[in-house]
């Protein structure tokens, strides 16, 4: 325990606390409460009824009053914690409150009706987590639909940004051709160019072509992506060039040559590339908005935004879908966040 | 001895039908392979990404412009009348120059400021969290890479998913307001008021972005050779001298390029705020992005040739922007070789 605390708190002076240490650990604490903080309350209150996301000041786990079933009426009844007249408590069902007085009764004998003033009286509550706010959005909106097409968007570009993008790299990395620096240079160029400036007539594009209100619309724009050339070209640049001389002397095609030997020992560049991909597909937002307009194609983050923008808010089904949303995200940030860091860390892009 | 385990196995067999298309895709692609060379081939294997890059980003980039000079609600080229420069006037046609409100489209030059306004507080205030982050992520911690991963992790959260937390934690029952009513602080509608959604949208879009700097500079700290911090420490040199120094000037090629980086992305801010405030109330929060997407397609006011003109400028800063960060990397590059 002493080693452990000791390796955990290091500090600067040795002995002694250092200001600086004192600042390093405000800020990681306070880093630690800002950055996730956020995220974690709004996954709390996902799980709250309305009436409890109405409360205020808000409590962080989901609460819910309780309430029971008592002989001899048909709707069930709020329970509450009375205080008697003798001092002790009980729990009381209310049928109904008449001014300050509220008549209860006890659930186990509903015979006699108690008659108990307001103040005296705490509703019992207890934590619950109102699971429905996830189920109903699934069964009663189109979400279902909105995640289908989020994922359907997500993957297929992935696998084609992978492809054209390895091959493109493949291309400009292992062959000697007259053009090859221009094609290096447009794309190079194109990292400027971002969707904002662009999005006019590519929307006029796409109409042309018929893919206004298709997910082929969604898809095709993103995937030639100037930052996949650009990864894959410089790893593949480490890929010694004997192999592939080594291959045509096999007799291999250049197309065997691509697929069997470049590609699996691209593998790493790819995994990083697939991984970025798979975020920025995920979360694009600007231009799905533009090219779907019918309810049943919007992804996950048109739906929420366009539903969250409604007159009628309804936070408890926004919160849990947002959270949906966020699953995958979070899922690959737990398990390759080491693998994405370095990944950033190396290449300076995002 | 191998014994294939049965992810392998599993693994093979999904795999199969994609190695027998790969095979379909050979035989014509020999043909080709005949035919041309095997340096003909570098054609081929280019020939999807280009054509792709061509319809939708090159061919778009030299179809804006004849957007902007081009009038009416229509979306096809071949409905738009030609009106010259007259997009790009109406954008400059002001009583007042000095008085941006005073101009015909005063929606354009609202964006302008807030966007202008934005750039520059986003920028200065995230970079030097940045930069204080990274340095506290520098030091010799324990769990280094989880502290990293803490403020890494709202990066790759979706700008949708940005907004909707903010929105739910700045309204009147928010968090904000618990937490300040622990204080004794009324309640207050942080996205009602002109000049708190201006300052939310800033907070908001440092929170979701400053992990990705953090990350850069942090890499780039880390590659300042250990021993130069040494040699400072026999002497006896202060703290702050050592970063004034050496961290900095170390640090300074990182820190340009991380700084044009964050206005490349600052400039094109939407999406978050959009969710956020919808630009709202009133064009406090109106950036140039969003005036682009409103002016272009919602579907009361459409002007897709403003938009056009609108984005042309647009994109004219962010390429005098990569133009400063394409300089910078390379001057850097070249003090690497030397």
């Amino acid at each position: 325990m002493g080693v452990a605390s000791r390796f955990i708190l290091r500090r600067r002076g040795g002995k002694s606390w250092h200001w600086t240490d004192i600042v390093t650990w405000v800020w990681l604490v306070g880093g630690l409460i800002i950055m996730f903080g956020p995220a974690v309350w709004l996954a709390f209150s996902s799980f709250k009824t309305p009436a409890a996301l109405a409360e205020f000041p808000p409590s962080i786990l989901p609460y819910v009053t309780s309430q029971a079933t008592v002989q001899g009426y048909d709707k069930p009844l709020q329970l509450f914690e009375a205080k008697m007249p003798d001092g002790s408590t009980k729990v009381l069902a209310e049928v109904r409150r008449i001014g300050l007085v509220a008549q209860m009764v006890d659930p186990t004998t509903p015979g006699e009706i108690v008659r108990v003033n307001i103040n005296d009286r705490t509703p019992v509550r207890s934590v619950s987590f109102a699971t429905e706010n996830y189920t109903t959005p699934f069964t009663q909106f189109d979400f279902l639909r909105y995640l289908w097409n989020s994922v359907f968007v997500t993957v297929t570009a992935t696998l084609i940004t992978l492809i054209v993008n390895s091959m493109a790299a493949f291309a400009l990395s292992k062959y000697e051709f007259r053009g090859r620096s221009l094609a290096m240079l447009i794309i190079l160029a194109t990292l400027m160019v971002p969707l904002s400036v662009i999005m006019v007539p590519l929307y006029s594009i796409i109409s042309s072509l018929g893919l206004f209100n298709n997910l082929w619309g969604v898809i095709l724009p993103t995937v030639a992506t100037p930052t996949g050339v650009f990864i894959l070209r410089q790893y593949m640049l480490t890929i010694p060039d004997e192999l592939i001389d080594a291959a045509r002397m096999d007799k291999a095609s250049e197309w065997q040559i691509y697929w069997r030997i470049v590609l699996p020992l691209t593998a790493p560049a790819l995994a990083v590339l697939a991984i970025f991909s798979v975020v920025w597909r995920w979360n694009d937002f600007l231009w799905p908005l533009i090219v779907l307009s019918r309810r049943e194609l919007y992804t996950l983050q048109v739906g929420l935004s366009i539903y969250s923008g409604e007159l009628n808010v309804q936070w408890h089904f926004i919160l849990a879908m947002t959270v949906v949303t966020m699953i995958p995200v979070v899922l690959v940030f737990i398990f390759l966040q080491r693998f994405i860091t370095t990944g950033i860390a190396g290449t300076g892009l995002k | 001895m191998s014994t294939t385990s049965l992810t392998d196995r599993l693994g093979s067999l999904l795999m199969a039908p994609v190695h027998l298309l790969m095979r379909i895709i050979d035989i014509p692609l020999r043909a080709v392979q005949k035919a041309a060379g095997i340096g003909g081939m570098a054609a081929v294997f280019l020939a999807p990404n280009m054509l792709i890059f061509g319809i939708f980003v090159l061919l778009p980039l030299v179809i804006n412009f004849v957007y902007s000079m081009t009038g009416g609600t229509a979306f096809f080229l071949s409905e738009r009348n030609f009106v010259g420069a007259e997009q790009y006037q109406r954008l400059f046609t002001c009583t007042n120059y000095l008085d941006p409100m005073s101009c015909q489209e005063d929606a354009f030059w609202a964006a302008v400021g807030n966007t202008f306004w934005f750039v520059i507080l986003q920028v200065a205030l995230m970079i030097g969290l940045s930069l204080i982050t990274a340095l506290i992520l520098n030091r010799d911690l324990a769990a280094r890479s989880f502290w990293r991963a803490v403020f890494f992790f709202p990066v790759l959260l979706s700008p949708v998913v940005v907004g909707l937390i903010w929105k739910w934690i700045l309204q009147r029952q928010g968090l904000l307001n618990f937490g300040l009513y622990q204080f004794g602080i009324e309640p207050y509608t942080w996205l009602t008021d002109r000049n708190w959604t201006f300052i939310a949208t800033i907070g908001v879009s440092i929170w979701a972005h400053m992990g990705l700097y953090t990350l850069i500079l942090l890499a780039g700290l880390q590659a300042i050779p250990k021993d130069l911090y040494e040699a400072a420490e026999m002497d006896g040199t202060k703290p702050a001298r050592v970063f004034r120094r050496i961290t900095l000037p170390l640090l300074a090629p990182n820190l340009l390029v991380v700084v044009v980086l964050a206005l490349i992305k600052a400039v094109q801010i939407f999406d978050e705020v959009y969710v956020l405030t919808g630009g709202g109330p009133g064009t406090s929060t109106l950036y140039l992005t969003q005036y682009i997407y409103e002016t272009g397609f919602a579907s009361t006011l459409r002007n897709p040739g403003l938009a056009a003109a609108a984005s042309i400028l647009m994109g004219l800063v962010l390429v005098v922007l990569t133009l400063i960060q394409l300089g910078i990397g390379q001057r850097g590059e070249k003090k690497g070789k030397r």
